[in-house]
């Protein structure tokens, strides 16, 4: 958690300020009971109507700088926690920016959701707490066994004893309950797991008619959810009824050993009212203490998790920021001897890959399911860096371009068509902030997605809602092509991007791509023969390794892998065609 | 706090829940009553033990013994009953929540499968387990808090004009104070909350949009845009997140200012009136210990009933799930086919999705026993929504589809969807073992049997290569599995339940190709004598079928075989040469 400590740098003033002022109100909190026992010795016993109304004017005036003192505190409190928490968000988003797609998979993106939103939040409380509480709880706790030591040495040992009973039974259950929230969340997410297979399962649970057996398997998971939680809630029912007996055990102890005290003279009563009254304070500061702990081991164990996200460091780094020109002599697209291994794998995702690509020349990539085709893909823009052999474009390393000027020349149509929730403007701007609409229109019409968005009520500035769920895949497929193809790219990917979409728009899509986008260099992934097989070259994968590499016809003849899919495909006749 | 109409039947209805735990609910509110009781019992015992010690020499020490004896009984008694009191309600609640939640995942057997459909999952889930642990939340509170809270307001006040009328009445007077001010500040925060929740809840969508789609981000260079963005939603969130900590944080300090100055007050009224002779100081001691206790229960209270409407809220939301329609009951003798040969006729079958939008109109087809019908056509043109309705997901508007000439409808759904076998795109798989998933159909499979069922569908061979064979436990969503991996699972789980009659929708999709032919070839031996319906956008496997039906927009235009369909040079024709087309224009 004391990794995190920089973070709270700019807010040192609140930080000491702010436990300051909770300070002073503590203080004068500890002095209520002294006064009350003024009121009852010196004015009571006294018969003193003056002297008991001016201490109790004094009492309101210590309520009204508690508060003031208190509010200060708050005021502090809220701006270092909320701004620790603001700051916090924006670092991790940044980092999140920077990471790479092989840091991206180790963490997976629902770790990382959580880690900038509930993380975050539970670091944010804590700093709250920090500053309110960290201070003046274990402060009156304390405090309460030095102000009664002031008042009475031998009595104080009451309170010696009761303070560390309420310590250990405060321990006892809380050590013991609190881990039971773990496995009340995993037990819970057990329910939803249960509650999503059902939902994604619906059709094959009804057709297997499977509805008793499931319904028995969910009644278990929630049977054992409630037995959980009432094995917890008898445990932690335990806490208030046990510290509250010691408590109370501790003023009769006072009330009865007090008696004899004051029988002797050396203590009055007013006294003993004052000890109670300080036995009381105890218990619920305690209390406060505990919570603080729970509330602090949950915190540094979000800031481990937090740690782990600001501390990864990207493995694919930007050389140097100026761009690169590129040698017009040289292939467009080229690799030479290029191996990959996925990190943490022992097997070669990829081995010995090489071809040259001249600028506007298309080449298709096809091979079985695993076969590296996509790892290949990635590889181009450096999503990931291959682990040997050289990648260039237009002569120059991938490795020594600025990202920016990268992610220009390359644009990728990814496997699985996602857009971002907005506009499909606001999508297709993705490339280009400042494309016109000409320019959208002019890339929709090359993806086969002019028709369909001119038909939406707002066309270009129709919504488009998270995940794209109000389009069907064929259209989202067909909205990331045309993102792709805004501020046209030197070299485009299609990433078997065209799966959903049926034959005849698959073909038309194909056309228009060398129609409309000469001068392009284009490399097309995809399962379909009838897909790569007008290609310029088509590199032909199997299990990572380069399995055949030329034209469909010369394919034919000589790679008996590529022979087999398209004979699988087409008919004898039709691959002949 | 107005308790709306609304609230109150959906309190009504949530306690007809706790109907099976009455004897539990007496037995809490009986401790409650008793503990509360007890415990605001023992200020005013410490107070009498108070009075025993007045000065140096004047110690009653017998009374004092007494008084003390007393404090013990009524602290051991509180302290057991209030441990009963949260034991009982722990029971109520859990117990309750629990009949709660099976029957709202009931409901998802039980509803047609439009609802499943049109509903977000996450939603669905969210009601599940979110809606009904806050709904358990408040029943807790609201049991334990609630109840004890009243108790101990009427306790405190009784106990108090027992002991001194004038001095009571201050106490009444000015507690009110303590929650005007509460209120008060919780009015203000409120706005602010709301605020927060709003911003929060946008930050989390963008958040979650963003960096699930990472990968996507980094290959458009998007990032910064996406941090500025983001920051733009983080300013705004510190601003109002700030104010409402702020404010809320203000509640504790002004109430225990308030506190503090009944706390003053009772303790100056108290010692005037000891000095006029009309109170002890044990008596002081006891009402200081009321004045401190007294506010507590209404500040809880306060909280309690805005977590009984977030509780109601939620149940509200669980209740809606539970109001939504159920399927029309299955016929109460249904018509059964032991020995069902496979023909299927569907006469003038009438369907849509939205009434708004007419999809399938007088849909004709009659299908031989033992046939092969291959289902083509651009994608949304109904090929799925045929076996909706065969399988009896969706019901037809109108028309009939019968099965061995037996109305489907007279059938149970169980009955007729046990006549089908059924792969689909989608592979779906639950978090069992390998060797269940493949025995779902048929749970009393030998070992024997599911081997030769996976590998029918080459499946033996990965499988044996997994770290636990057959036992390993397939991950949640398939996670250790690849694509193809899982579909010949379900491959094999239909080959293994060996039903009289197929339905493979895409089934083949995401297996590499030299996989594919082994399992094409694999189905070709399971489908004969089987009658089949066949979806598939590759083209390449549908020369063998027995019947082709080429359906555009709900409608079956063209149906025949291959070559018939060829030479009439329809849609089909234009279908089938469109994969080349670009390869014509080359050539």
């Amino acid at each position: 958690m004391w990794k995190l400590k920089r973070f709270l740098g700019q807010f040192k003033k609140h930080l000491i300020l702010g436990p300051l002022f909770k300070w002073i109100e503590a203080v004068l909190e500890l002095l209520v009971p002294l006064v009350m026992a003024k009121i009852i010795d010196d004015g009571v016993a006294a018969g003193d109507s003056g002297y008991v109304l001016w201490m109790g004017g004094l009492l309101v005036l210590i309520a009204a700088v508690s508060l003031g003192c208190a509010l200060v505190c708050q005021y502090y409190a809220s701006i270092a926690s909320q701004g620790t928490g603001t700051i916090l968000r924006r670092e991790m988003f940044a980092k999140v920016g920077t990471l790479s797609h092989a840091e991206l998979d180790v963490f997976g993106p629902h770790s990382l959701i959580t880690r900038i939103t509930n993380d975050v939040n539970q670091l944010q409380l804590a700093v709250a707490m920090l500053i309110r509480l960290v201070v003046r709880a274990p402060f009156l706790a304390i405090g309460a066994v030095v102000m009664a030591f002031t008042i009475d040495v031998q009595l104080s040992l009451i309170f010696v004893i009761a303070f560390p009973l309420i310590v250990l039974v405060l321990y006892l259950v809380m050590s013991r309950s609190v881990p039971f929230f773990q496995v009340m969340q995993k037990k819970l997410d057990r329910i939803s797991l249960l509650t999503r297979e059902n939902l994604e399962g619906a059709r094959v649970i009804r057709a297997f008619s499977k509805q008793a057996s499931e319904q028995r398997r969910f009644a278990e998971a929630s049977d054992d959810v409630a037995d959980t939680a009432v094995r917890v809630g008898r445990l932690s029912a335990l806490l208030n009824p046990l510290t509250m007996l010691i408590m109370n055990a501790a003023i009769i102890a006072i009330l009865w050993f007090g008696g004899f005290q004051v029988d002797t003279g050396r203590l009055t009563q007013g006294e003993i009212v004052a000890l109670v009254n300080y036995m009381n304070q105890i218990l619920l500061a305690l209390t406060v203490v505990a919570n603080l702990v729970v509330i602090f081991t949950k915190a540094s164990a979000s800031a481990a998790r937090v740690n782990q996200v600001l501390e990864m460091k990207p493995s694919v780094r930007e050389e140097q920021t100026a761009p690169v020109s590129l040698e017009e002599s040289a292939p467009f697209l080229s690799f030479e001897n290029v191996s990959f291994t996925y990190p943490g794998s022992a097997e070669p995702a990829l081995s010995g890959i090489s071809f040259a690509l001249n600028r506007g020349e298309t080449l298709g990539i096809i091979g079985g399911t695993g076969s590296g085709k996509s790892t290949l893909a990635n590889l181009i823009p450096r999503f990931y860096d291959a682990t040997s052999g050289h990648i260039r474009i237009g002569g120059r390393d991938v490795r020594s371009f600025p990202f920016a000027q990268l992610r220009q020349l390359v644009s990728v149509v990814p496997q699985k068509a996602a857009v971002i929730s907005g506009t499909i403007a606001q999508n297709l701007r993705w490339r280009d902030e400042d494309a016109s609409d000409g320019d959208l229109w002019a890339a929709l019409k090359t993806a086969q997605a002019a028709d369909f968005v001119e038909k939406l009520p707002y066309r270009l500035e129709s919504r488009v809602e998270q995940g794209g769920k109000n389009f069907s895949g064929g259209q989202k497929q067909r909205l990331t092509i045309a993102r792709a193809l805004v501020h046209s790219p030197a070299l485009l990917i299609l990433d078997d991007s065209s799966s959903a979409l049926d034959f005849a728009t698959d073909a038309a899509l194909r056309r228009a791509l060398k129609q409309e986008t000469a001068g392009m260099t284009v490399v097309l992934i995809s399962q379909r023969a009838s897909a790569v097989r007008s290609a310029d070259r088509i590199l032909v994968l199997d299990n990572g390794e380069p399995a055949g590499l030329g034209t469909h016809e010369e394919l034919l003849r000589t790679c008996p892998v590529y022979r087999e899919i398209c004979l699988s495909q087409l008919t004898a006749e039709e691959v002949s065609k | 706090m107005s308790v709306k109409k609304f609230d109150r039947d959906v309190l009504r209805r949530l306690l007809r829940y706790t109907r099976p735990y009455t004897a539990f609910l007496v037995l809490a509110m009986l401790s409650a009553l008793i503990s509360v009781l007890l415990t605001l019992l023992i200020p005013v015992l410490i107070g009498d033990a108070v009075d025993c010690i007045l000065e140096a020499g004047q110690v009653d020490f017998t009374a004092l013994a007494r008084t003390l004896v007393f404090i013990g009984a009524a602290v051991a008694g509180s302290a057991v009953f209030q441990w009963l009191l949260a034991y009982f309600t722990n029971l109520i609640t859990y117990r309750t929540v629990k009949d709660l939640r099976v029957q709202l995942f009931h409901k998802l057997h039980t509803v047609p499968l439009k609802y499943i459909d049109q509903t977000a999952h996450g939603d669905f889930i969210s009601r599940v387990v979110n809606d009904i642990d806050q709904v358990s939340d408040g029943l807790l509170q609201g049991f334990t808090q609630l109840f004890t809270g009243v108790v101990t307001i009427l306790g405190t006040l009784v106990f108090m004009l027992a002991a001194n009328v004038w001095v009571a009445l201050l106490v009444f007077v000015l507690t009110p104070l303590s929650l005007f001010v509460a209120s008060f500040i919780a009015k203000n925060t409120y706005r602010h909350f709301r605020g927060q929740t709003a911003i929060q809840g946008e930050l989390s969508g963008y958040v979650e949009e963003m960096v699930a789609n990472q990968k996507l981000v980094r290959s458009f260079g998007y990032e910064a845009r996406a941090a500025a963005h983001f920051e733009e939603i983080n300013t705004r969130l510190y601003a109002e997140g700030q104010k409402a900590q702020f404010f809320s944080s203000l509640s504790n300090p002004c109430t225990r200012f308030v506190n503090a100055i009944v706390y003053a007050a009772v303790g100056v009224a108290g010692a005037i009136a000891a000095i006029s002779g009309v109170m002890s100081v044990g008596q002081i001691s006891m009402f200081l210990s009321y004045a401190n206790q007294y506010t507590k229960p209404f500040n809880e209270i306060t909280g309690i009933i805005t977590q009984l409407q977030t509780a109601f809220a939620s149940a509200q939301r669980v209740f809606a799930v539970m109001d939504e329609p159920a399927e029309e009951p299955d016929p109460e003798n249904p018509a059964v086919l032991p020995h069902c040969a496979g023909e299927i006729g569907l006469s003038h079958v009438r369907f849509s999705y939205d009434p708004a939008r007419p999809l399938i109109e007088d849909l004709n087809l009659a299908v031989k026993p033992g046939s092969r019908i291959d289902i083509v056509g651009p994608t949304g043109c109904g090929k799925t929504t045929l076996i909706n309705l065969l399988m009896r997901f969706y019901e037809v508007d109108g028309g009939s589809i019968r099965v061995d000439g037996v109305d489907t409808r007279a059938m149970s759904r169980s009955g007729l969807r046990s006549l089908f076998g059924m792969v689909l795109q989608e592979s779906w798989l639950y978090s069992g073992t390998v060797r269940d998933n493949i025995a779902y159909g048929r749970p009393d499979a030998t070992m024997e049997e599911v081997t030769a069922a996976a590998k029918a569908a080459h499946a033996d061979s990965f499988i044996r290569r997994l770290p636990d064979g057959y036992s390993t436990i397939i991950a949640e969503d398939g996670g250790n599995l690849s694509q193809g991996q899982k579909q010949l699972l379900c491959i094999a789980r239909v080959m293994l339940a060996g039903p009289p009659m197929l339905i493979l929708d895409e089934a083949t999709s995401n297996i590499d190709t030299r996989t594919e032919i082994l399992v094409q070839r694999a189905f070709e031996k399971m489908m004969e004598g089987r009658t089949s319906f066949i979806v598939a956008h590759r083209l390449s496997t549908i020369r063998e079928a027995d019947l082709i039906l080429v359906m555009n927009q709900g409608r079956i235009i063209e149906q025949g075989r291959h070559e018939e369909l060829l030479e009439k040079r329809g849609f089909y024709y234009h279908l089938y040469n469109s994969q080349f087309a670009h390869d014509r224009q080359e050539a």
